[in-house]
């Protein structure tokens, strides 16, 4: 038999990106500690239609940690109290019986509220839309080896490379700054050969892009690598800032 | 002007600070050490042109500074949103100092008005002014510290200074795009060690004053 524990949810609920919202207390019993938490929200959304009640709105896609859809800011933390790890691998045995959680929706100026727990994090496509990327002519696929990187270049790209692009470092930051997502953006091409090419020109414009959406300025709290689920570390941030002041320099 | 830009102008002001407040603290204990050192170095200083130089530099810094970090602090205010967490915990490895740098930047300007007052106003202006001075350099401070409250005031306020300066000197390094995994931590430590030290150094001289003072 598994366990199962009861639980006190206080739920951020806002019809629209307009509307007041404001939390409402729901008791859900039964809730199994083996069952993730969106689960757990699953269920309560079953109960809630049961009551003829309209359900909780939620992020959430792949349920496997990789697709950064998931969000929550459950008991004062993105992607709750569990380290390294999105909303959808938290599991109710973190919990105890009788706990109350309090589930909020990303609060930031940059992504403002769709419904309930849901927000608009499509300000994060926009500033890779300004130069995340590569521009190549395609051809035939060159030879891996025919282009030597360094070990150590090619760890630190792939460790900026795993950013999901989730927006947890903007919902923990005091002032909003999407800092830790530009800079694992910037950072994962412009250790690479193949990026840096274009360094200069993508870190003068993503930067651009993010102030203009009205992210905030970084302040090197430290926040956004504590709750990042993916562990990005804040030394992108200053590969970022040195990627910027180096291109600003050359204008 | 770009957020980084707005950084940089912050960690170049404060960096250049931080070596102000350096040769302030070195001058500054030699109060304890031997008085008469002391009234040198202020006869050294005084009103002369380098002196006046040297000030006027030092309050663009500080002004610079001070604007900038208006500025940045309303921006992140209005960059957190309308609403705000009802829930919000502070996650291991942040500084509580990093999230008060602008309360900690208050305290440590108000404070400075209250120093100019004490000293400065007494002590270069009147030079400026052509006014004889009242007491040597070392009386200005045995006479300020007779006091026991002003040398809590200003331990109280070294401390805030403290907060303010271990948590500014890595950020400003981190700012200026000294990226390196195995670096934060050692940039971290420095600064507190460095800033550690200039602070002590000013916080002696209180300290010293209030002991004396309850022993004699």
């Amino acid at each position: 038999m598994d366990k199962t524990i009861n639980v006190t949810l206080k739920v951020w609920r806002q019809r629209g990106p307009k509307a007041k919202g404001a939390f409402e207390t729901y008791k859900l019993n039964g809730v199994s500690t083996d069952s993730s938490f969106l689960e757990m929200m699953d269920q309560l959304n079953e109960q809630l239609i049961s009551e003829r009640k309209e359900p909780v709105v939620f992020d959430h896609d792949c349920r496997e940690g990789i697709c950064g859809m998931c969000s929550l800011y459950i008991n004062g933390h993105p992607h709750g109290p569990d380290e390294d790890i999105t909303t959808c691998q938290l599991h109710m045995r973190k919990f105890k019986d009788g706990d109350t959680i309090t589930i909020e929706p990303w609060r930031s100026h940059g992504f403002p509220v769709i419904r309930d727990l849901m927000v608009d994090r499509s300000a994060f496509d926009k500033i890779i839309q300004a130069g995340g990327y590569v521009s190549v002519n395609t051809g035939g696929a060159p030879d891996a080896n025919a282009i030597p990187i360094s070990k150590e270049k090619a760890d630190l790209a792939m460790d900026a490379a795993s950013c999901i692009g989730c927006g947890a470092c903007v919902a923990a930051c005091k002032n909003g700054s999407a800092m830790l997502f530009v800079s694992a953006k910037v950072s994962q091409l412009a250790l690479l050969p193949q990026g840096k090419v274009e360094a200069a020109r993508r870190a003068k414009a993503m930067v651009a892009k993010m102030d203009e959406l009205g992210f905030g300025n970084c302040t090197n709290t430290g926040a956004c690598e504590a709750e990042c689920p993916k562990n990005v570390s804040i030394s992108n941030i200053a590969r970022l800032n040195r990627e910027f002041l180096c291109a600003k320099l050359k204008d | 002007m770009s957020s980084i830009g707005k950084k940089t102008i912050q960690s170049i002001t404060g960096g250049a600070l931080i070596l102000f407040l350096t040769f302030h603290a070195l001058m500054n204990i030699f109060v304890i050490i031997s008085p008469e050192a002391y009234d040198a170095i202020c006869e050294f200083l005084g009103a002369n042109w380098y002196a006046l130089v040297g000030t006027v530099g030092l309050a663009a810094l500080v002004v610079l500074h001070f604007i900038f970090a208006i500025v940045l602090t309303v921006q992140n205010y209005i960059a957190r949103g309308s609403e705000r967490y009802a829930v919000s915990a502070r996650p291991k490895g942040v500084e509580w100092s990093s999230r008060n740098m602008f309360v900690l930047g208050l305290v440590v300007i108000g404070f400075v008005v209250l120093h100019l007052l004490n000293f400065w106003y007494k002590m270069q202006l009147q030079e400026i002014l052509g006014n004889e001075l009242e007491m040597s350099g070392a009386e200005f401070v045995q006479d300020l510290f007779s006091h026991p409250v002003y040398c809590i005031l200003y331990m109280i306020w070294l401390v805030a200074l403290w907060f303010h300066l271990q948590h500014g000197m890595w950020s400003a390094f981190h700012t200026l795009g000294w990226n390196n995994n195995k670096w934060i931590p050692r940039l971290k430590c420095i600064s507190n060690i460095y800033t550690g030290i200039v602070c002590a150094l000013f916080f002696c001289i209180p300290l010293y004053y209030l002991i004396i003072n309850l022993i004699a």
